[in-house]
């Protein structure tokens, strides 16, 4: 079986996993706690800040723990919403964002807030001009994905930022950068990012944490209260281990990002190619876009069918986000991006990692052609 | 002092300093003073190789009157920030470096003009000094033959001879010349340690780390000294002590740090029936300890952060009392200052954030409910001397004592923070 599926999930690090080992024997103190094992986990919490600190070329007062990307940015949209819900109570945000920043707004929506859902260019690309003209004087915030999680599509990150700040500069920016890190150059300042979110699980690290960037000055309502942990904006007993072992795998592919693109961007363009040219898919993908996932439709079958039929020939894929596969509708993005009803309930995402060869595309890219081939037959059934 | 830099840089268009290829450090008031001078400029080019150390690449040169930083790439303003803080600069200027060539010179000051992108309507003038006096045109000729090609590419520019919004200052010297307009205001006072040494009573509140800073701003060197009572105390405690001292190391370059274990001395007060003289006898005791390692360190004063009337100790009453309990010169920059004043002092030289954590000290602890604001010193002394095993316990805290070197991008921490950190692998991460 071959994993295709690096954007859903990727494998732990090796390190990571036994750094995981060693801390969750060694270290299950408190870190809240006062005696010697508490101040030495909390120390370990303190480490880990300043690494994944220095990753982001930020400081590590701006750097929070949370349980996973989902929650980063469930709380720096409605955290930014309800913290500054006295300057207005407007938002505004892309019809390709994922779910947990989606479906947070519409939350918000049914609590009396307005939201500008600005839709992408065919490339699923948004344009920096519609986000701007849709910045008012009350505009709260304004949160923009960095690399679109189902086709990949790259957003103009510094461009959205100027012109955001430009509009309004009390506006605040926040990027869902979970497709984006250690693929592509991470630059909160330049962006002009006020909130940036973040999840290790994407980058070969564990699952259960996630990070938020919330640059200094800047304020979140907690979403979850209690202890006073995370400066009192995420109260909730640290995961040690995970934490420690996320500092690890943010660390590690911030580093090896270059080398990364060096591994799979041919890897990209071959199989980009090679889908381009079966004549039955429409290809949702660029060759601009992230370097680790190709996207495309098969309108004449579900994307789930095509996936299953993959995973029999040993493929492992997915539809689209992991997060909404599970759903029998088309896809929100795809259409957004002016795709019909077929294509966007035909699509499949198949997102590479660093353990991918020339040889796996070659197996995959016959996989493709038999799943086509075998389909063909369904397909002429239904007409 | 991060405000000066910023103003600074606003009114050269909002640009930075990182065209800058050198900075210019210039002396403060002491080069007055005849024959320490040279003693002066040693102990202020020490600091300054102190404070360049982590930009391996900057290389330092000095000169009459002051001390040039070639930057090599590094960082112009990061290191500004930190050179504005040694005693003894007056001023900084970010320096673009030319050829000593008239064409050279023209070329990097149109460059120059173009990176600080004056706005329209500035009033301009060329200032040249030609120190080597082989370079073929006067100082006055230069002026001219700048400036008017200056003016021509940049027809926003107005001249004023009188008083420019915009001097670009050239100094031609035989290896290079010098192209400069900008000029950041340093800390100034005396070169750190000039003026002999002293030992800071340091505790984790707002007024002593400005007592230190001012005192060091007069050429003093001092010692912080801290009290610490494990386990009534906690660890963050001294650690946020340490903090402190580090923060005041950015303006020292390496700072010592005495940390005498306290716990046994202010215990042995608590059971004597006289609360409301634990204080006077806390801060009599901590002179003492004091005062014996500054013989050991060789400091001749003892410099504390009190203030006229701030709390009870601080009466001129109490002040008697606790000064007799020993025979150095107290010292106390703060003494007539209003707290408002001393806070923003504070937030100026970067303890604030760190003063007001809230760590519990010694000073906080066995606070009784009614110091006295006038103690008896007799009856003090007549404590102190039925005190079983006073002077042993004192012996004990100096002896106990914990000496570290802070230096401002060091990782110094007391030895039992040190075994909570032994836990840590590096490899972890």
């Amino acid at each position: 079986m071959l994993y295709w599926d690096y954007a859903a999930a990727s494998p732990p690090y090796e390190e990571v996993v036994q750094t995981m080992e060693q801390i969750m024997k060694l270290h299950y103190a408190n870190p809240s706690s006062l005696h010697r094992p508490g101040a030495e986990a909390d120390r370990l919490i303190t480490r880990s800040r300043e690494v994944c600190a220095a990753a982001l070329g930020v400081q590590p007062q701006e750097i929070l723990f949370t349980s996973g990307a989902t929650e980063s940015n469930n709380l720096a949209v409605k955290g930014a919403a309800l913290q500054y819900r006295s300057r207005g109570r407007h938002i505004v945000t892309t019809e390709i964002e994922h779910p947990s920043v989606y479906e947070s707004c519409l939350q918000l929506k049914s609590l009396g807030w307005e939201v500008t859902f600005v839709a992408p260019d065919r490339t699923g690309v948004v344009d920096p001009a519609q986000i701007a003209a849709a910045v008012r004087r009350d505009t709260v915030l304004v949160s923009v994905m960095h690399v679109n999680n189902e086709t990949g599509a790259i957003q103009p990150l510094r461009e959205i930022g100027s012109r955001i700040k430009a509009a309004n500069r009390r506006t605040l920016f926040h990027v869902d950068g979970v497709q984006g890190y250690g693929k592509l150059e991470t630059k909160i300042k330049e962006w002009q990012a006020d909130l940036y979110s973040l999840s290790p699980h994407k980058v070969r690290g564990p699952r259960g944490v996630g990070i938020l960037y919330v640059r200094e000055g800047v304020a979140l309502f907690p979403l979850l209260t209690g202890g006073s942990q995370e400066q009192g904006v995420r109260a909730g007993t640290e995961n040690v281990a995970a934490v420690v072992a996320s500092a690890k795998a943010i660390r590690m592919s911030g580093e090896r990002r270059e080398a990364f693109n060096q591994q799979i961007l041919p890897l990209r363009n071959r199989l980009l190619e090679f889908v381009s040219g079966i004549p039955e898919f429409t290809v949702n993908s660029g060759r601009d876009g992230a370097p680790h996932i190709v996207h495309f439709s098969y309108p004449a079958v579900n994307g789930e069918v095509m996936a299953r039929k993959l995973e029999e020939l040993g493929m492992t894929v997915s539809t689209r986000s992991a997060c909404s596969s599970r759903l029998a509708e088309p896809s929100r993005v795809l259409l957004s991006m002016g795709r019909n009803a077929a294509e966007a309930l035909g699509g499949v995402r198949i997102s590479l990692g660093d353990s991918h060869t020339e040889a796996d595309v070659a197996t995959l890219e016959q996989a493709l052609l038999n799943a086509v081939q075998a389909l063909k037959i369904v397909e002429r059934g239904i007409k | 002092m991060m405000r000066d830099l910023e103003t600074a840089a606003a009114a050269s268009g909002g640009s930075s300093i990182e065209y800058a290829d050198m900075l210019l450090l210039r002396f403060g008031e002491f080069t007055l003073k005849g024959k320490n001078r040279t003693r002066f400029e040693k102990t202020v080019l020490r600091h300054v190789k102190e404070m360049v150390k982590p930009y391996p690449k900057a290389v330092l040169s000095k000169e009459f009157g002051r001390i040039y930083v070639t930057l090599n790439g590094e960082p112009a303003r990061e290191l500004a920030e930190a050179l504005k803080n040694v005693f003894g600069i007056a001023s900084i200027s970010p320096v673009k470096v030319s050829r000593s060539k008239f064409e050279d010179i023209l070329a990097v000051s149109r460059t120059f003009l173009e990176i600080i992108a004056p706005a329209q309507g500035t009033t301009f003038k060329v200032s040249a000094r030609r120190v080597w006096k082989d370079f073929p045109h006067g100082s006055i000729e230069m002026n001219k033959l700048i400036a008017t090609p200056l003016l021509q590419g940049y027809p926003g520019l107005l001249v004023d001879v009188k008083s420019p919004e915009l001097e670009l200052k050239l100094e031609i010297r035989e290896g290079h010349t010098f192209i400069f307009c900008e000029q950041i205001a340093g800390v100034g006072g005396f070169p750190l340690g000039t003026n002999g040494k002293a030992m800071l009573l340091l505790s984790g509140g707002i007024d002593s780390p400005v007592a230190g800073w001012s005192s060091m701003r007069r050429g003093l060197e001092v010692e912080c000294v801290h009290f610490y009572s494990y386990p009534y105390t906690s660890e963050l405690a001294r650690q946020k002590v340490v903090d402190l001292a580090r923060v005041l190391s950015r303006y020292a370059g390496v700072i010592k740090l005495h940390l005498v274990p306290f716990t046994e001395v202010q215990t042995s007060f608590t059971g004597i029936g006289q609360d409301n003289l634990i204080i006077t006898l806390m801060r009599r005791a901590m002179l003492r300890i004091t005062t014996q390692l500054a013989e050991r360190e060789g400091a001749l004063a003892v410099v504390t952060g009190d203030s006229l009337g701030q709390v009870a100790s601080q009466t001129l009453s109490s002040m008697n009392a606790i000064g007799r309990a020993t025979v150095l010169p107290l010292l106390r920059p703060l003494v007539m200052m209003d707290k408002s004043e001393i806070v923003e002092l504070s937030k100026t030289i970067g303890t604030y954030d760190l003063s007001i954590l809230p760590y519990e000290d010694c000073c906080t602890l066995f606070v009784p409910k009614s110091p006295t604001t006038n103690p008896n010193l007799r009856i003090v002394e007549k404590i102190e001397a039925t005190l079983p095993g006073y002077s042993a316990r004192l012996d004990a805290a100096v002896a106990g004592t914990e000496t570290l070197s802070i230096t401002p991008y060091g990782d110094e921490k007391p030895s039992d923070v040190v075994a909570a950190q032994a836990g840590l692998q590096e490899e972890w991460f």
